[in-house]
């Protein structure tokens, strides 16, 4: 988790406004705000999870990003961070549309569904693939939109969104997880 | 009651122009503080009370003798911890408690003023609460915090004084006071004025007071405040120490008694002719309005740190309504919290012991105040 958190917190700029959309417990936040800048707010719709950004002293607001990204005016941040909860969400399409609108630049991380043992599960046991980053079974996931690094990057280019897409294909079998950094 | 040695009151000789056109001049403001204000005058909270409170919001009221109203969130060690915090709480203008109010002597026929009292409205509450931080020499408050009515305070407050408070609370209340809103303000009203004993305001001429009209209006209030699922746990159909039914219009059922109670013991601590200025007062609150339609207009130019607070139960002044003003502070792009906590108990929540709620604010605050430089 940890060194998810670096890699995100690389990408900020130092004092810039950030927006971190499905912000969970707050420990992302609390170490960019920490580290990087004051100006970070959560979205979070877990009510447990609210009480514990408020405890850590992090500014969030109660909500659901599916519905309430829409009250923030055009590129009013630097950053949005979407950290792996875009697979959760019933119209994933339409949160990317609202993240690249209110930030100038958002950040998206995404479970990559084409990382080798997720394949090796599948084709061997021949079974929904659970693993440390995706621990569900089928019946009981959050996840509904399951992608890879691969679907991740030719949605961005279908959709003439700009990505940091160095050596994607390599990462898309060895990475758990994808980091993009997207603008429109 | 004499109250004149229990309540410290302000003078204010300042004149304040209300809203309804009338100026009023050197008349009294009485409040009450809990903790100290420490050296560097930064940590004052100023507390606004709802409805049918006053200024002992802690503690034990030495008018009734009950707990003060907000006594389950503030005092020494409690979410608003007065070891830390120096908390200021006045009556509001309009009420019964001290300030100046409809039961104070009108110098021009030496009566009490009844309904010739002006329609006073948040703003003009606001406003006159504003000369106690002339008066304790504090420059900026730490947090202007409230619920319900206190919440519409805490919102006009930061409205009209944009960088007089670092943080700031509103619980439970609305930025515009909807038409159910002023519906159940009217039935109140309505059930005070058709008490015989109301005489049009100046009962206290006749020395009869219209309690069964107050008695009504505190019933059907009180039930706006809890919740169907509150109210089902609490009475559900219990019977009020008897067997079975008896077949007539007493307090069979518990909840009868338990309002009647309610009704019966308000009287005994509230004026009528306030709960009709007050609930005026509500009812004409529109911020929203005040910035033609915009509500964001009104903390354009505020720095204040906003958190936002509403209840899963409160049908009175629903989620949807806070989640307005938190939907235009984050239009502008201002610091706001928000959450909605989840309780049972209604509106009243605010007021009760709701772990999560007294814990959020208790966070809030201290890390808010930790946090400066």
């Amino acid at each position: 988790m940890k060194k998810e958190f670096n890699i995100i917190a690389k990408l900020i700029k130092k004092n810039s406004k950030v927006l971190d959309v499905g912000c969970g417990d707050g420990q992302l936040m609390k170490y960019i705000y920490e580290n990087i800048t004051k100006d970070i707010r959560g979205l979070e719709i877990s009510k447990n999870n609210v009480q514990k950004c408020i405890e850590k002293g992090l500014t969030v607001i109660e909500g659901d990003a599916e519905k309430d990204l829409k009250q923030f005016p055009i590129s009013s941040f630097d950053y949005v961070i979407l950290s792996q909860t875009l697979q959760a969400f019933l119209d994933p399409e339409n949160v990317i549309n609202e993240l690249l609108r209110i930030g100038k630049k958002a950040i998206v991380t995404i479970p990559n569904f084409g990382y080798w043992k997720v394949r090796m599960h599948l084709l061997l046991k021949g079974t929904m693939p659970v693993t440390s980053n995706l621990p569900n079974e089928w019946y009981n996931t959050p996840n509904l939109h399951m992608c890879t690094i691969k679907d991740f990057k030719n949605y961005c280019n279908k959709k003439k969104i700009k990505i940091n897409s160095s050596n994607l294909n390599f990462q898309n079998i060895f990475s758990e997880l994808g980091i993009f950094l997207i603008e429109k | 009651m004499n109250k004149t040695e229990k309540v410290k009151n302000l003078i204010i000789d300042k004149p304040l122009k209300l809203d309804c056109g009338k100026t009023i001049v050197n008349f009294p403001l009485a409040y009450e503080t809990y903790g100290q204000l420490n050296e560097k005058r930064d940590n004052a909270i100023l507390a606004f009370h709802a409805l049918t409170g006053d200024q002992f919001a802690a503690e034990i009221n030495p008018i009734t003798k009950k707990e003060g109203w907000w006594s389950n969130a503030l005092g020494p060690g409690k979410a608003i911890d007065t070891n830390k915090y120096f908390v200021i709480c006045a009556n509001v203008i309009g009420g019964c408690m001290g300030s100046y109010g409809p039961s104070n002597i009108n110098p021009e026929n030496s009566k009490p003023f009844g309904t010739n009292f002006p329609v006073i409205t948040i703003n003009d509450m606001v406003n006159a609460q504003y000369h106690l931080l002339e008066f304790f020499k504090i420059d900026k408050l730490f947090s202007v915090v409230g619920g319900s009515m206190g919440g519409m305070q805490v919102l006009q407050f930061v409205s009209n004084f944009p960088n007089k408070s670092r943080t700031a609370i509103p619980i439970a209340c609305t930025a515009s006071h909807s038409a159910q809103n002023i519906a159940l303000n009217e039935l109140g009203r309505q059930s005070i004025m058709a008490d015989h004993n109301w005489s049009n305001g100046f009962y206290e001429e006749n020395k009869k007071l219209p309690d069964k009209g107050l008695a009504v209006a505190r019933m059907a209030a009180h039930i706006t405040y809890l919740s169907k699922k509150g109210l089902q746990e609490k009475f559900g159909r219990k019977l009020q120490e008897r067997d079975d039914l008896k077949f007539s219009f007493d307090a069979d059922f518990q909840i009868e008694s338990y309002l009647r109670y309610q009704g019966s013991v308000f009287v005994d601590r509230f004026d009528a002719n306030s709960y009709l200025y007050i609930t005026r007062a509500m009812d004409y609150f529109d911020l929203t309005k005040q910035f033609n339609g915009n509500l964001s207009k009104a903390f354009e130019k505020s720095e204040t740190k906003f958190f936002i607070i509403s209840f899963t139960s409160d049908w009175l002044y629903p989620t949807s309504e806070n989640r307005d003003i938190v939907i235009a502070l984050n239009a502008i792009g201002k610091d706001v919290g928000f959450a909605e906590i989840t309780s049972d108990k209604g509106h009243d929540s605010f007021l009760l012991d709701v772990p999560d709620f007294l814990n959020a604010i208790k966070n809030f605050l201290n890390t808010s105040y930790n946090k400066k430089i």
